[in-house]
């Protein structure tokens, strides 16, 4: 697992030159500090992570319940509480801020955010189907997933089989992004690439579970 | 104003002079050659400027040794050192492809006659 998270919000992207005069296609994070409200211990609660906030909230919009969460560590409220999942919180402490700098440029992170909603979508948008022939006598089926199964034997449809249906609006987590730039000063982080979801989505960005091609963390 | 903005203000560059389709530009581009760098000048004509922010780019048109040679340039990228707008051309386009079916007189740009403010 992870050994340290932060959550951002995406902004969107943009270019920037690299060190040899290059465009890097760049998603943009915006990464307030954020809030340790609550350490979970294996030996407490089963498993490892830190709940954090970011942010402010209008105490109007709270409810008592929440409210009461945060005033029992004694933690201002944010936008949402957010669980981290790292391997060990031991380092951590109630109240404690993270901020952008946690994560260093050329470091490898995963991203992981709600994906764009694609609504109810065709077999070939959905599961990457090529479709039927444009032409050859082809008669409305262009866009047709083709054959779903056989005939008597088995007499149904598989479940599981790939057809159309509601698309994205799900977790996505893309891995092993290369940190381009972390500035704490202004809030943002830099990654190389595509980021999951709409601007304005929730993403938390954890060094690589994976990491890259050779087999080695970066 | 994008929200991205606050990113890309570092990447723009101020030093470019204001030019636009027809005019001709001597582009001094830095060429790394191993551990040397030298400046390496292009010299053409304008045929198209397309983007906006920090992904602008342009493309310069010349015809060397009777073969068209096109580079398109972002407008703000780090390997350009200077921009030399040579003439100002008068055209009734914002894209010159027709030039690339011209050859010789008629792939000629009228210049323009009064000095833009």
């Amino acid at each position: 697992m992870a050994t340290k998270a932060i959550v951002g919000e995406k902004v969107g992207m943009t270019q920037v030159w690299d060190d040899q005069h290059r465009a890097v296609p760049v998603t943009v994070l915006k990464v307030a500090p954020v809030r340790v409200v609550q350490v979970k211990t294996t030996e407490r609660e089963g498993y490892a992570a830190l709940q954090v906030t970011w942010g402010v909230r209008r105490a109007n919009s709270i409810n008592k319940p929440e409210q009461g969460h945060y005033d029992h560590f004694g933690v201002e409220p944010g936008r949402r509480l957010v669980e981290l999942r790292i391997d060990d919180t031991s380092g951590y402490e109630v109240g404690q801020e993270l901020t952008a700098d946690l994560m260093v440029p050329g470091e490898r992170v995963d991203a992981i955010a709600i994906s764009k909603g694609k609504g109810f979508a065709g077999a070939m948008k959905r599961h990457n189907f090529k479709g039927q022939g444009a032409s050859h006598g082809n008669h409305k089926k262009h866009r047709s997933p083709g054959s779903i199964g056989a005939c008597a034997t088995p007499a149904r449809v598989f479940k599981g089989t790939r057809m159309a249906g509601r698309m994205g609006g799900q977790q996505v987590t893309t891995l092993n992004l290369e940190v381009v730039q972390a500035d704490p000063e202004k809030e943002l982080i830099l990654v190389k690439g595509a980021v999951p979801g709409p601007r304005g989505a929730m993403v938390v960005l954890r060094d690589t579970v994976k990491g890259t091609a050779n087999g080695r963390k970066v | 104003m994008n929200p991205t903005d606050i990113v890309d203000r570092e990447s723009l560059r101020d030093d470019i002079p204001e030019f636009r389709p027809g005019d001709t530009l001597k582009v001094h581009v830095r060429v790394v050659e191993g551990s040397r760098e030298r400046i390496q000048v292009f010299q053409g004509a304008v045929i198209r400027r397309q983007g906006s922010g920090a992904r602008e780019t342009f493309t310069v048109r010349k015809v060397s040794f009777g073969v068209g040679v096109e580079r398109t340039f972002p407008v703000h990228t780090p390997i350009i050192s200077k921009i030399e707008v040579m003439t100002r051309g008068d055209v009734r386009r914002a894209k010159l492809y027709y030039l690339r079916g011209r050859v010789g007189k008629a792939a000629k740009i009228k210049e323009k006659r009064s000095v833009r403010s």
